[in-house]
């Protein structure tokens, strides 16, 4: 399949037709030393990928190139086995660290250069609400994927968000509830952004364990994230309509 | 360390190996919101500020024929009580828990209070930044709080993650001599049910009996129709004592106003299947309030008048 064994045994994973051949194409040009990086940093080894990593943007390999042929490649795999039951949130927190690792060196090269990460998001738990396991676990998988994420903590209030969003000017802003009483202060504070003309200059995604796609829809939210790798994806599909958008 | 179980936890686990199931409680969370918790309000502080709230919930469920009630002490651990500048009241404001519910259960000759104990919401080491020892020490005194108030058991609930989940049962092993239930939340994902750190119903028994819970099972996350064919795998890899709390449902909006969507009609029908299948301790999770319990006990009452 692809020069590097393990990746190919990675591969075997991935199992949707549709998935087979873009993570497939993704890969299958790339050099041993990316693939040997994806492999990496599904195996949750974060100094290989740290390392490797740095060696290539010594030999002078781009740190988009990276970027799309290591780390996000590896991630796709282990977004797949994450949703087939085949690894659990341990293991993706152990990539999302490897790739935090990787990232570490890209960063700074990207900035200087003017690119933009994946995107800006601004996380909090919603007004009222305490509990921030979910929205953690979220800010570590964006990280990991290469946001820059900006966390609010929790009891975040609608005018906490809009402060947030001044600050930092987030693409997406994601909200995260977990007890029911909490779940309508998603709502309110999508209302706000309504109130205070700001509803269009950002995506407002939300997740927490009660709330549901149903839940999600009649709020008014752009997204909902089920898992935490979900809201990775779901940011990364704001981000691309947003960014459709702008130009 | 092994010592005898108090009187209370052997009787229970005596009864149970003559077949009797026991009733536990309903919703702590929804029960408190409808009295007086503000949003965000720290649950465990009504023990203190609000006692007599957390003594009619016991006494209403009691009333409804709970044989157990759990202590309002879900989040009652340092690392919840930290986020309301409340973490050095951990023992105190468990014990008061014990204590009010205890109290209500006296008023009977033969009811019970588990002490609630819910995730830390942090990771151990390598994962997060917590290490074992210290996880030790916070689980021991929320336990040595409710001990002192006279709990006849600890329902380690609402479980995600494997390693927490044995070290606050070896906390219980190790220094008390009460029941130790251990429950899991299980997701259905595409190949079946698990909890988010991976483990199967099937293996949860194993790691959980083989560190010393005298009762092995699943609350939150489903309502009672997933509870159901948990129970049902869970049965079927054990004789052991297992417990069983469902949702009422998974909620749903209506207006700005949170519906559970299942009825106590509809979950005591569905609760047929957890006495087929063998359930031991039967009780209801969040959403769930003293209708749904009155008729559970309908049923179980009729089960254990059988026996």
């Amino acid at each position: 399949m692809f020069e590097h064994e393990g990746l190919s045994k990675e591969f075997e994973f991935v199992t949707k037709e549709s998935e087979i051949k873009h993570i497939g194409n993704s890969i299958q040009n790339t050099s041993l030393k990316m693939q040997t990086i994806a492999f990496a940093l599904i195996q949750g080894d974060q100094d290989t990928v740290g390392e490797l990593t740095k060696e290539c943007l010594e030999e002078g390999i781009s740190a988009n190139e990276i970027l799309d042929n290591g780390l996000l490649n590896g991630m796709s795999i282990v977004g797949v086995k994450f949703r087939d039951n085949i690894i659990f949130v341990p293991e993706v927190l152990i990539s999302a660290r490897a790739m935090k690792a990787g990232m570490a060196h890209i960063e700074p090269i990207l900035s200087e250069s003017g690119i933009e990460p994946q995107g800006k998001v601004l996380m909090g738990t919603v007004k009222g609400d305490l509990h921030d396991i979910g929205k953690n676990l979220c800010i570590m998988m964006l990280r990991g994927a290469g946001f820059t994420v900006y966390d609010l903590g929790v009891d975040t209030s609608p005018e906490d968000f809009a402060d947030g969003f001044e600050e930092y000017q987030p693409d997406v802003i994601g909200m995260s509830a977990l007890l029911t009483t909490t779940m309508p202060n998603m709502g309110r504070t999508i209302q706000y952004f309504e109130d205070i003309g700001l509803r269009d200059d950002v995506r407002l995604m939300v997740g927490g364990a009660p709330v549901t796609q149903e839940f999600a829809d009649e709020m008014g939210a752009d997204a909902y994230g089920e898992s935490a790798v979900d809201a990775v994806e779901k940011a990364k599909e704001l981000i691309v309509l947003l960014k459709d958008l702008r130009d | 360390m092994v010592q005898k179980l108090k009187p209370n936890a052997q009787k229970i686990l005596n009864d149970i190996k003559n077949n009797k199931i026991f009733l536990l409680d309903g919703a702590t969370g929804t029960h408190l919101q409808n009295n007086g918790l503000e949003p965000g309000g720290c649950p465990e502080l009504m023990n203190k500020e609000n006692p007599e709230i957390i003594s009619s919930m016991a006494e209403i469920y009691y009333k409804n024929g709970s044989d157990i009630v759990l202590t309002n002490s879900f989040g009652g651990n340092k690392y919840r009580l930290r986020h309301y500048e409340l973490g050095d009241d951990v023992f105190e404001l468990n014990k008061l828990s014990a204590m009010l519910a205890k109290e209500e259960s006296e008023k009977y000759t033969e009811k019970f209070v588990f002490g609630s104990i819910g995730p830390t919401g942090e990771f151990l080491e390598p994962l997060g930044a917590v290490s074992e020892s210290e996880m030790y020490d916070a689980f021991a005194t929320q336990m040595s709080g409710l001990f002192e108030g006279g709990v006849d058991g600890f329902l380690i609930e609402t479980q995600i993650a494997t390693e927490e989940t044995e070290l606050a049962i070896k906390v219980a092993k190790e220094n008390f001599n009460i029941l130790i239930l251990a429950s899991a939340v299980y997701d259905k994902g595409p190949k079946g049910f698990f909890t988010m750190f991976g483990l199967t119903p099937k293996e949860s028994l194993r790691i959980f009996f083989e560190s010393g819970a005298h009762v092995v099972g699943t609350n939150c996350g489903n309502g009672s129709e997933k509870m159901v064919e948990i129970s049902k795998q869970l049965r079927s890899f054990t004789d052991k004592p297992l417990i069983v709390q469902a949702n009422a449902g998974i909620p749903k909006i209506k207006k700005q106003d949170i519906i559970y969507p299942e009825s106590p009609e509809f979950m005591q029908e569905k609760y047929k299947e957890l006495i087929i299948n063998e359930i031991n301790f039967i009780g209801g999770c969040c959403g769930t309030n003293s209708e749904h319990i009155r008729l559970f006990h309908e049923l179980i009452r009729r089960h254990n008048e059988s026996i």
